[in-house]
């Protein structure tokens, strides 16, 4: 019987002298799935990564990976799953090809069967055409299709992506992403580490938020965005007098309190639609005869967004 | 739909010991094609490092040579038929930098990240390695001795011991290509490689490469003397019959027992530096 879940991890710690690169990393990924896990730089998402790879070894936790043990038993690991580093790890002086074969005879393919293989994922990859030419260059969305092609020889139970589009200009991230959503609506489980809430949001079933090396939040794309996305209406009055005329209003109009900013100033609340709250609240503004300065919609940043789902648990740093 | 579907099945035999040394002479051979196919698409690259040491044994013979008095007979006299077996071991000596600088160059690209991920044999990244460069080095040492021919240099041993000589620069060179390998597996990044010319100019010049050590002040005569780079240029020295040599007697012991030292050098680097080599990789930046 397969496991339920390809990847099963708990209190992941990984310390790189007095730093701890991870503090306790649960994570929990059912096959079939693609799994974000989200966080800024410095997080640990690489870290993660690599343990699960058998890259690095855990300095505390365990975590099983296609049923296997990555501490205990990293070479069953190794043969089912497919490592797509945060660096492009092709061979530049080798074609498109020749690094597909070669990779494909480190797998333990014979001769032939590598040869096919590499011209199936060469075709799938859509990089028949570049087929003889050199990674050297490609666009760095065609040298990530090859790292993808070259993780994908032996169709991984589970493939590792770690930042795949990071560097990458906006042609190139749309070619990975597709590559990504058609591996995986052919069920391969994929994680895939990002910076990118956007990425996280168009490629993954489920999103872990991870800093500090600690997990946050999990959730969906939608439930995530909803956490962190929500907008927030503003508006400032002119004259500070009327300050609490506004405030009211804005209370009876979109009925939640709104909080103060600037001395009484201005005024912000959360809002699920924003569009009609900016208008219902710029229309009844106007009928009360309220000076505005300024009204407007505004999106949390990531960073934002991050500070806001981490602050209740952040740890203490003393740096 | 091909990506899985159609994908090779995963091996799930269980490994032998048997099983896996075939795989990792497999693997090392898979690493080996994949480094001549790097040669063979930068030819330039290649001659270039072929040009080195042609420039160094023109020049060494031409420039210095012509000053320097070795066999007691004269400024000049024989001094090619010294230097060209030094000029041998030397280019073994020094070309242990470019090992060490591919090494890391392919650690800081991620490559040795993808290999360790793999199910490859892990010791495949680091014999593969040096098959490769060894075949290198055999290659840089016919370019070598053609140039040396044509400057006038001959063996005076029988073939067989002429063989052998080429044969003990190799064996040299495998040593110090695995402790390249291993420099290279710790070394942070290529800059810092750079400077592995600080170890490995001391290695090749305080030698009996180009000067004979009994001419050096004593402390330093003494390392020279027993540095591995001159025992195998002594030996070598010994088993091209190169003229001159018997006017040298030698005044220190490890001089007259050249040729077992020229293996038993090796020997010991090797021994000492392929398990750390190997050990290096498997437990890279963990
Ligand atoms: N080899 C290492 N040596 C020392 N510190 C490291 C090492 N690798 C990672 N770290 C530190 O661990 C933390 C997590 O790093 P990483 O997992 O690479 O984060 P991310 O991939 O999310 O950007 C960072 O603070 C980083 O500086
Ligand atoms: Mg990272």
């Amino acid at each position: 019987m397969p496991p339920e879940f390809v990847i099963q991890a708990s209190g992941l710690v990984k310390r790189y002298g007095e730093k701890r690169a991870l503090d306790g990393v649960d994570l929990q990924v059912p096959r079939g799935t693609v799994h974000g896990l989200l966080g800024p730089n410095g997080a640990g998402k690489t870290t993660t990564v690599r343990i699960l790879s058998t890259l690095t070894t855990p300095d505390g936790g365990q975590a099983e990976v296609a049923g296997y043990d990555v501490a205990a038993q990293p070479r069953e690991v190794r043969r089912r799953i497919g490592l797509t580093g945060q660096q492009t790890a092709v061979d530049d002086l080798l074609s498109a090809r020749q690094n597909l074969t070669m990779f494909g005879r480190l797998f333990r393919l014979d001769k032939s069967a590598a040869q096919k293989r590499a011209d199936q994922l060469l075709e799938v990859f859509g990089l028949t055409e570049a087929a003889s030419r050199t990674p050297k260059k490609f666009s760095g969305g065609m040298r990530r299709r090859l790292d993808l092609a070259a993780s994908m020889i032996l169709a991984p139970e589970v493939l590792y992506l770690d930042e795949p589009t990071t560097g990458l200009d906006p042609a190139g991230r749309r070619e990975v992403w597709e590559a990504v959503q058609n591996l995986a609506a052919e069920g391969t489980t994929v994680l895939l580490t990002t910076h990118y809430l956007d990425e996280a949001d168009k490629l993954c079933d489920r999103i872990s938020v991870i800093d500090h090396g600690m997990n946050f939040v999990e959730d969906t794309p939608a439930g995530l965005k909803q956490r962190i996305g929500q907008e927030r209406l503003e508006v400032a009055v002119a004259d500070p007098a009327e300050g609490l005329r506004l405030k009211a209003l804005l209370q009876q109009v979109l009925s939640a309190e709104p909080a103060e900013e600037d001395q009484g100033t201005k005024f912000s609340l959360l809002v699920t639609d924003g569009v009609s709250a900016l208008t219902s609240a710029a229309a009844a503004i106007s009928a009360e005869g309220i000076e505005i300065a300024d009204i407007g919609l505004r999106r949390p940043t990531l960073d934002e967004a991050f500070l806001h789902l981490t602050a209740k648990t952040a740890p203490q740093e003393t740096s | 739909m091909t990506t899985t579907q159609s994908a090779p099945a995963v091996s799930t035999a269980p490994e032998t010991s048997g099983s896996r040394f075939i795989w990792s002479i497999r693997d090392c051979w898979t690493i080996v094609v994949q480094e001549f196919t790097h040669l063979l698409r930068q030819p330039s690259t290649f001659a270039w490092q072929i040009g080195f040491p042609v420039v160094m044994v023109l020049m060494f013979v031409y420039v210095f040579g012509s000053a320097m008095d070795v066999t007691g007979q004269g400024a000049g006299e024989g001094y090619v038929d010294f230097a060209m077996p030094g000029m041998f071991a030397m280019t073994m000596a020094l070309g242990f930098m470019d090992t060490a600088y591919a090494v890391t160059h392919n650690k800081e690209k991620g490559f040795m990240d993808r290999f360790r991920s793999m199910p490859m044999s892990s010791s495949a990244p680091v014999t593969g390695r040096a098959v490769s460069d060894v075949i290198r080095a055999a290659i840089d040492l016919v370019v070598i001795a053609g140039v040396a021919l044509l400057i006038g240099w001959r063996s005076g041993g029988s073939l067989t011991a002429t063989l052998l000589a080429f044969v003990l620069l190799l064996w040299l060179r495998l040593a110090l290509i695995l402790v390249g390998i291993y420099l290279g597996l710790c070394i942070k990044n290529t800059e810092t490689a750079g400077m592995l010319f600080a170890v490995a100019f001391p290695l090749g010049f305080i030698s009996s490469v180009f000067t004979p050590p009994e001419m050096m002040p004593g402390w330093l005569g003494a390392i020279a003397a027993w540095n591995p780079v001159s025992s195998t240029a002594t030996a070598i020295r010994e088993l091209f019959e190169t003229p001159g040599i018997q006017a040298l007697e030698p005044s220190y012991w490890i001089d007259g027992h050249a040729i077992g030292a020229a293996i038993i050098w090796p020997a010991v680097i090797i021994l000492i530096f392929l398990p750390l080599a190997v050990r290096q990789y498997r437990l890279l930046s963990r």
